[in-house]
């Protein structure tokens, strides 16, 4: 035997001690912007998703205030679309999904008991496009010219013909930057648990954050290429007068409804099920049990993506589709209840059956139960076509996607921090402060969005700018306006609380709720290469039922144990990449072609669409000439 | 030592395995490096966004009343169906290529990629001559057909483009000595993708060029 993956002799000290100088952690600022530590760009990724998510809320604060009594008029028609299309761009785009990924990019190689993802540059790409196309969609408000065709965009409105300036520009040519980084970011989540899991981590005992995270991926890969195909369409009818959605010349509008709505549906589901997934790991450690009907849960998460992609139409119920592809639709919406149901159940029989903690984590999955539980009746309502052709474009719909997106991701997300915060910077959140967050979310969450599903059922559009006295919607507006602010208030104490922990926290210990997953094994925060000697894993809660074992320490090289997808049996090492500067510079080139496009430069665009190339070249040369390999 | 024997007990106190093996597994199994599979998942999103224009080209065709439209003319075959010959050889050659390098080394692989790059810039001019003859008469913004025509057959040969730049660069880190792996990954994924950029090709010619003859 060859001393390959280190002796299991060695002293932890003399494992730590070379781990360390292998794993360096990043001293100058170029260092910091080089570094492809998945543990530091996750953070990133919610650091910046979290800044999204203020901006978002501004705009959400501005609009309740011009919305709060009739007739207001705090901002002019034009300023209101380009908010409220902001407000849904930013969270659905900006947030929700780049702070979930954020998530699984920090967590998915703790809980597989990994050093890295598969891919670390990548992940150092991703997360500068992400954050420069966020950065490119804000930059047009410094133009005035921010876009304002709703966050679906529909043609023709968004076309040539109506919409002149650049407003529509910064959307599409935005989105399409930012899914470059959605795409990548999928493929690496995908590759990193399908390959990469600790020896004995067979499919089966794959924590249901892995499960709702691939999930997640997989949908990303098949959906994001529609909305590019649908952008790419928008800019070449935008800048060279293409005839894609004009009817005069063939085209269609409804092709693009089609396009959008066929990556729009499974975008929900994206942006949903990795926090169920956070939830399946929350609620088990807090009810003090295994998760209930582990295996159906997994599966019910697979099922939900799959049928994510055959329910598009039902957003466009009332566009004069024929009435049998609409009842499909409509069959095939209600559908997506059955595994939604499968999870709920378990989540709560998972409690029933168990001692439950009241910690704030807990507090926050309780009440995404119940308001997920609320959203998925109005869901189920507006998917039987008759009632929808009623309530589609009003508030109701408005009521609807806020407690599934913000009273289901949201508060999955307000639990996830408050459960691996800790994790994260090694210092406990206050639970004092944590349970006033969330009493004050919870109430002004609700006071602010059930108003809402009134407001539509007695008639109030969406997206319209001010109603008059004597329509009868004041009050259910004026309350919505109020519950609005208390959420804001309530978000604001958790932003407090997080800022206070970073100096005041208690020290929270490798596992201070005494969950069963293996991010707390490692120690908080985690070294840079997280396991000092590679966990070998023989059971589904591994920390609960002395399921790990320390194996060897893979102290040669950069390296993480391969393993094969279904059994998880070692096969092999993989060798991991160190930092890069040039992953930054390609993201810049891109940007800097992006925003040529913008001002329709074309040749400057493609000269800079050269040095992207050129940079990706560069990031991927070997640098290493190969080590000498004795064949046998 | 034996990466496969290691591996078949994981709960073994000697898995000390697989640091330096880079001979990867025992010979029958699916193994493929993470590199390979980010190839395969790049392919697959790839390949949706064909199939998403391929659709908007037949529902747009369901939606007008004939398609092509009157007044377009149903695209002629001759130069179609040469670029067809001259990327499906490339693709023949570059399988060669591979196999070449297995059993008679680097030498004749850099050839074969060369001439598969040949090949590559053979199928853009005919493309580039096939507009040069369809552009006087049927521009990009005459219809939604003439958009979504050039649209698709324009956007695959950016593809082949593209692939002939990562042939090119593997050629080149190839030259230098600079790759790892028998064969190296990188070797494996340039030639993936030119096969998926020929295979994609394929349906564009049924879709595009030989189904309006069908109906």
């Amino acid at each position: 035997m060859s001393s390959v993956g280190g002796q299991l002799h060695e002293s932890d000290a003399e494992v730590t001690t070379r781990l360390t100088s292998l794993w360096k952690a990043p001293t100058t600022v170029v260092a910091w912007l080089a570094t492809v530590d998945h543990k530091a760009l996750g953070l990133r990724y919610i650091y910046t998703a979290f800044a999204f998510f203020i901006a978002g809320g501004v705009e959400a604060a501005i609009i309740r205030a011009q919305l709060a009594l009739p007739d207001g008029h705090l901002v002019s028609p034009e300023t209101y679309n380009q908010l409220f299309t902001m407000h849904g761009v930013t969270m659905m785009f900006l947030f929700v999904q780049p702070v979930l990924s954020g998530f699984s990019f920090y967590l998915v190689p703790l809980l597989i008991g990994a050093r890295e993802l598969a891919f670390p540059r990548l992940n150092s790409f991703s997360y500068f496009v992400f954050l420069l196309a966020g950065v490119f969609m804000y930059a047009s408000f410094l133009t005035g010219q921010a876009p304002d065709a709703g966050w679906f965009n529909y043609a023709p409105l968004s076309g040539p013909m109506f919409s002149a300036g650049l407003n529509i520009d910064f959307y599409a040519l935005g989105l399409l930057f930012l899914g470059i980084s959605t795409t990548v970011g999928a493929a690496n989540i995908i590759v990193t648990i399908l390959t990469m899991r600790a020896p004995g981590m067979s499919i089966d005992r794959m924590p249901l954050l892995l499960w709702s995270s691939l999930t997640m991926a997989v949908a990303v890969i098949f959906s994001i290429p529609s909305l590019t195909v649908a952008l790419g369409m928008l800019e070449l009818e935008r800048h060279w007068r293409f005839a894609f959605f004009q009817p005069s010349l063939g085209g269609s509008p409804l092709l693009w409804q089609h396009l959008f709505w066929v990556f729009g549906h499974p975008w929900v589901y994206i942006v949903f099920l990795p926090a169920t997934g956070m939830l399946s790991m929350v609620i088990p450690t807090f009810a003090r049990r295994p998760m209930v009907g582990h295996s159906l849960v997994a599966l019910a998460t697979v099922t939900t993506g799959l049928i994510g992609f055959g329910v598009w139409v039902h957003h466009m119920f009332a566009t004069g589709l024929p009435q049998l592809s609409m009842s499909f639709f409509g069959a095939a919406s209600m559908t997506v209840s059955i595994p939604s149901a499968i999870q709920i159940v378990a989540w709560i029989v998972t409690m029933w059956f168990g001692r439950v903690v009241f910690a704030t984590p807990m507090l926050f999955a309780l009440a995404f139960i119940v308001q997920f539980v609320i959203g998925g009746i109005s869901g189920v309502m507006t998917a039987a076509v008759p009632f929808d052709l009623q309530a589609t474009d009003t508030y109701f719909i408005v009521g609807h996607i806020h407690y599934v997106l913000a009273g289901g991701t949201v508060f999955g997300v307000l639990a996830a921090l408050y459960y691996w915060y800790p994790k994260m910077v090694g210092r406990m959140l206050s639970e004092r402060l944590g349970k006033l967050s969330f009493w004050l979310v919870f109430v002004g969450f609700n006071v602010g969005f059930f108003p809402m599903h009134i407001a539509g059922l007695l008639g109030m559009p969406r997206r319209i700018y001010t109603y008059p006295a004597d329509s009868g919607w004041a009050a259910a507006n004026l309350t919505s306006t109020v519950g609005a602010y208390v959420f804001a208030i309530g978000l604001c104490v958790t932003l407090w609380n997080i800022v206070r922990t970073r100096f005041a926290g208690a020290p929270a210990g490798a596992n201070p709720w005494g969950a069963a997953s293996l991010e707390w094994l490692a120690a908080s925060p985690p070294e840079r290469f997280n396991f000092a000697r590679m966990p070998i894993v023989s059971t589904r809660e591994p920390l609960w039922t002395d399921g790990v074992r320390p194996g060897p320490a893979w102290d040669e090289r950069r390296l993480s144990p391969r393993t094969s997808v279904l059994d998880a049996d070692l096969e092999d090492a993989v060798e991991l990449p160190d930092d890069t500067i040039w992953t930054v510079a390609m993201s810049l080139a891109a940007l800097a072609a992006v925003a040529a496009l913008l001002v329709r430069w074309h040749w400057l665009a493609g000269g800079f669409g050269v040095l992207t190339l050129l940079s990706a070249a560069r990031w991927m040369w070997p640098t290493q000439a190969p080590t000498v390999e004795t064949k046998t | 030592m034996d990466v496969a024997d290691a591996s078949t007990d994981c709960g073994d106190e000697n898995m000390t395995a697989a640091g330096q093996a880079r001979s990867p597994a025992p010979a029958d199994s699916v193994y493929r490096e993470v590199g390979y599979w980010a190839m395969v998942l790049f392919c697959c999103t790839e390949a949706t966004l064909f199939a998403y224009l391929l659709s908007s080209y037949f529902y747009l065709g369901v939606s007008n009343t004939s398609w092509p439209p009157a007044g377009s003319i149903v695209p002629s075959l001759p130069k179609p169906l040469v670029m067809t010959v001259l990327l499906v050889s490339s693709s023949v050659v570059l399988v060669l290529a591979e196999r070449a390098r297995v059993t008679r080394g680097p030498r004749p692989y850099r050839l074969g990629v060369l001439v598969a790059i040949a090949l590559g810039l053979g199928f853009l001019t005919l493309q580039v001559l096939e507009y040069r003859d369809k552009l006087p008469s049927m521009t990009p913004q005459s219809s939604a057909y003439a958009s979504t025509f050039y649209l698709i057959t324009g956007f695959h040969g950016s593809h082949v483009c593209l692939g002939m730049l990562i042939l090119g660069w593997t050629l080149v880190a190839d030259a230098r000595g600079l790759l790892r792996g028998d064969p190296p990954v990188a070797v494996k994924n340039a030639s993936l993708y030119w096969h998926f950029v020929d295979g994609v090709w394929l349906v564009i010619l049924t879709c595009l060029y030989l189904s309006p003859r069908w109906y």
